[in-house]
């Protein structure tokens, strides 16, 4: 398989503080991979460090170009698509303009209105909603929304940060099943964060795990999954 | 986990070059009350008079400071509660023949209600409404002075002219000196003052609800009444800088008091730096004498040159004099840890 | 009943103007997300463009056509040098970078034009519109002007991919960020638009007040005012909030013996406060929710 996304020496600060401590990361083209950790870890920080949101050193490579210290609009750009934590929803816009924003930096018009189109048809009831406005949505709907404004950009990379965060375990079933689906179908690469380690552990192929900003130890998923002693000391359940 | 084991258990003691900080601090406020009695008794008069100025701006900028600084409610139009002060001062010890000395509690009052008045529907307005609000006052209040209303006792455009006081108690001073004295007397009381109600209970309360209104009024602060109240204490040190202005000038009229007034105060708070106290000195010194800078340069395009300064302050010291000093003494206090 | 009448339309032709303003302030509180102060200096000067090129020699609207072409890349720089090195400062070097672009506007306005009081054209004409000296031609102008200015930027914020753009910057803006929008430049876009609007408002205004460089302190209060009653987040509540202070303060002027015309000024002071006062988010604005 080929590296879609390739980070090495990774480290970030906020101000004089350094939050993460030579990360190396790479993410295979097409999968699914997951970075786990406890609060405080640097997992968000990790995925504000690819975009370009924060101070970094290190080298981070995307497609074969190196995109570290390029701004975040630029990185969008080349199609890493980031959904924040907190979701980042337009709340005074409609859904649909929620929609246009995330195709901004796209110019085919009638290529988009597909896409809308198809966005609805993963998430329907983002479709019956779309002219409200989407600070009215539920938590659920909100993070629907965040992905499909993601899909609105053709990612070729996305970076989810807790996307189950605050919702109920039926919608996070939901939003799972989607985004393995969007995987396959749409053969979008995801890098996943998240604190649920079980659901990550279930949907991802390769996992990350890091602690005060350190990498802790990588492979598999299924490996993770199955050692006692990370389960226990790391993962928590 | 390993614990890192130190030689002492509390914190080190910020300092540089081997002197804690609060020494400095110390020996910094020891030297400049030196300086400021020396002053007097070795300059000439008219540069006295425009210290004497500096230091009745700074006294006004500190209230505005109690308000936005440590409480973070905007204002624009403290030229208002400054004129307001004068005028109290003057009509007092012309119309009434009142001594000077008890026209500054008097302002106090008047200027504690008007904005503890001004204070109750700005409870209301929160950043730009209330900025707004303010800057209404000030553009307002000059017209109201000059109105046909008052004109009895402001005396219209024209304004009062009152009498220099001399010194008293047959003093070897002449009323420059005694004035800048005066002024320092009364200052020192004001800085005293403010100073302990910043360091005091009510003074966490106001900065409590300058970072969190609504965590404060759920800690059982009530927001409201110490709005209020800030903003008449606020005014009060305004008016009282005021009224110390009208004796100093000897003279009051509503075009002294317009928005460039209460634009020049905003600036001396920003540039002196927001919730410092200390700061509230440098920006007295700015407003006094930063126009008379930009003057030099070019009689036509004064403005324009005090707005150029003014930039280049901002950009230089975006958090203020006060915020630049911490800075340096926060970067020398790191280069000592380093070095030691 | 007929004098009432009678001040209602004159408040209307003065409304005009404040509406003209109150839009300009309204757009740029969209773009930047604070008052701008130097609004009122920034039309003056870009007035006196509009001047300089008509002594020159240049027809009144293609002067009119150039003089907002230079607004709006004049605002843009502005943004680009004066603003953006602050961008990340608290408010209140913001307010103070707006103060100082205050003083360098008025002062390099009067030193290259005078303080003289100069009378500047106006392209529809100084008779009587209705009745005599109700409405005259030009105050009837400048308001279709101004409801043509709203009507355009209503088409853009809501039609255009760059309008819903420049919505997003505003409203969220590391989310915008995000979509791979260029937030930097949309807010030097708003700027531009916001002088822009300002040049029009400025050039509407002049032939009413006559052109000097402290023509503008006192309307861009009024300005302040009809965007304030309005809702500083709505660009139709602004004209309507600029309209009824225009109208108010005929009036109270008429109608309330003390005030008469010296106190007209402590009018707008007065609207502020107590619309703000019973709602604090303007008549037409959108509450603003915090969450703790």
């Amino acid at each position: 398989m080929n590296r879609l996304l390739e980070a090495r020496g990774l480290c970030a600060f906020y101000g004089a503080t350094q939050v993460l401590f030579g990360i190396d990361l790479s993410i295979d083209e097409g999968g699914i991979t997951t970075l786990l950790g406890a609060n405080g870890a640097g997992k968000t920080t990790t995925l504000r460090s690819l975009s370009g949101m924060c101070r970094t050193h290190g080298d981070i490579v995307f497609q074969g170009k190196s995109i570290a210290g390029r701004g975040t609009e630029d990185i969008v750009r080349l199609g890493i698509a980031h959904v924040p934590q907190g979701r980042g929803t337009f709340s005074r816009q409609t859904v649909e303009e929620n929609l246009e924003i995330g195709a901004m930096t796209r110019r085919d018009r009638r290529a988009i209105a597909t896409d809308i189109e198809r966005v609805y048809a993963y998430f329907p009831r983002l479709k019956e909603r779309h002219r409200q406005q989407a600070g009215t949505l539920s938590g659920g709907e909100q993070q629907m929304l965040a992905v499909g404004r993601a899909m609105m950009l053709r990612p070729k990379l996305m970076l989810l940060d807790e996307p189950s965060f605050g919702l109920a375990p039926l919608i996070v079933e939901e939003l799972f099943g989607i985004l393995r689906t969007l995987n396959r179908t749409e053969k979008v690469s995801m890098l996943l964060v998240e604190q649920n380690a079980a659901l990550a552990l279930d949907l991802a192929d390769d996992a990350y795990l890091i602690e005060t900003g350190r990498l802790v130890t990588t492979g598999p998923a299924r490996q993770l999954r199955d050692d006692e002693n990370i389960r226990r000391s790391y993962l928590g359940y | 986990m390993l614990l890192r084991r130190t030689g002492t258990r509390e914190p080190p003691v910020a300092t540089i070059a081997g002197m804690p900080l609060t020494t400095w601090r110390l020996t910094a406020l020891g030297i400049g009350l030196v300086v400021l009695a020396v002053i007097p008794f070795v300059m000439k008069n008219f540069y006295i008079f425009q210290i004497t100025l500096a230091i009745i701006y700074a006294i006004a900028i500190l209230g505005l400071n109690l308000l936005t600084g440590f409480n973070g409610q905007f204002s624009l139009g403290h030229s208002a509660f400054y004129a307001i002060g004068a005028y109290t001062a003057a009509i007092m010890m012309d119309g009434f023949d009142i001594h000077y000395a008890w026209t500054l509690p008097a302002a106090a009052i008047v200027c504690f209600i008007f904005g503890f008045l001004f204070g109750l529907p700005a409870l209301r307005l929160e950043g730009v409404y209330l900025a707004l609000a303010t800057f209404a006052l000030a553009i307002a209040i000059p017209q109201m002075l000059k109105s046909s209303a008052v004109e009895h006792w402001t005396g219209g455009v024209q304004g009062i002219t009152i009498i220099k006081p001399d010194a008293p108690f047959g003093l070897p001073l002449n009323s420059d000196q005694w004035l800048y004295l005066f002024t320092i007397i009364v200052a020192v009381v004001m800085y005293v003052c403010g100073d302990n109600l910043v360091k005091s209970r009510t003074g966490r309360a106001l900065i409590a609800i300058r970072d969190h209104p609504i965590a404060a009024s759920a800690m059982g602060i009530d927001v409201a009444l110490y709005k209020s109240l800030t903003f008449g204490v606020s005014a009060l040190y305004t008016g009282v800088a005021g009224a110390l202005g009208a004796i100093a000038i000897s003279f009051v009229a509503p075009d002294s008091f317009t928005f460039s007034l209460a634009i020049a105060l905003f600036v001396g708070l920003v540039v002196g730096g927001t919730g410092s106290i200390p700061g509230t000195f440098f920006g007295g010194l700015f407003v006094l004498f930063v126009p008379n800078i930009a003057e030099q340069f070019s009689k036509g395009l004064a403005g324009a040159v005090y707005g150029i300064i003014l930039l280049l302050v901002i950009y230089l010291m975006p958090t203020g004099a006060a915020g630049l000093v911490r800075l340096i003494s926060s970067r020398l206090v790191q280069q000592g840890r380093a070095g030691g | 009943m007929e004098l009432f009448a009678h001040q209602i339309l004159a408040g209307l032709a003065t409304g005009g103007i404040y509406a003209c303003m109150a839009l300009a302030v309204v757009m740029i509180y969209q773009a930047i997300d604070h008052l701008n102060f130097a609004q009122g200096e920034m039309a003056m000067f870009s007035t006196f463009i509009a001047w300089q090129l008509i002594q020159w020699g240049i027809p009144y609207w293609l002067a009119f056509g150039a003089t907002i072409v230079i607004s709006f890349a004049a605002g843009v720089v502005i943004e680009r040098v004066v603003l953006r090195p602050v961008h990340d400062a608290p408010v209140l070097s913001h307010v103070v970078a707006f103060i100082a672009l205050l003083a360098i506007l008025n002062s390099a306005a009067g030193f290259i034009w005078d303080y003289t009081i100069k009378s500047f054209p106006s392209p529809f004409g100084g008779g009587a519109f209705l009745g005599q000296g109700l409405m005259s031609k030009h105050d009837a102008g400048m308001i279709g002007m101004t409801l043509a200015m709203l009507v355009l930027l209503y088409l853009f914020f809501r039609h255009t991919r760059i309008g819903l753009a420049m919505r997003a910057a505003a409203a969220n803006p590391e989310s915008a960020r995000l979509a791979g929008i260029r937030v930097g430049w949309m807010t030097a876009l708003g700027w531009g638009m916001a002088a822009a609007i300002g040049s029009v408002a400025g050039m509407l205004i002049a032939p009413v007040v006559f052109l000097e460089p402290n023509m503008m302190l006192s309307i861009l209060l009024y300005g302040f005012a009809g965007a304030v009653v309005g809702g500083l987040t709505s660009p139709g509540g602004a004209v309507i909030g600029g309209f009824a202070v225009g109208i108010i303060e005929n009036l109270a002027g008429t109608y309330i013996p003390v005030v008469g015309r010296e106190m007209k000024l402590s009018i707008a002071l007065c609207i502020i406060v107590a619309v703000l006062c019973v709602k604090p988010s303007g008549l037409f604005g959108r509450p603003v929710v915090t969450r703790v």
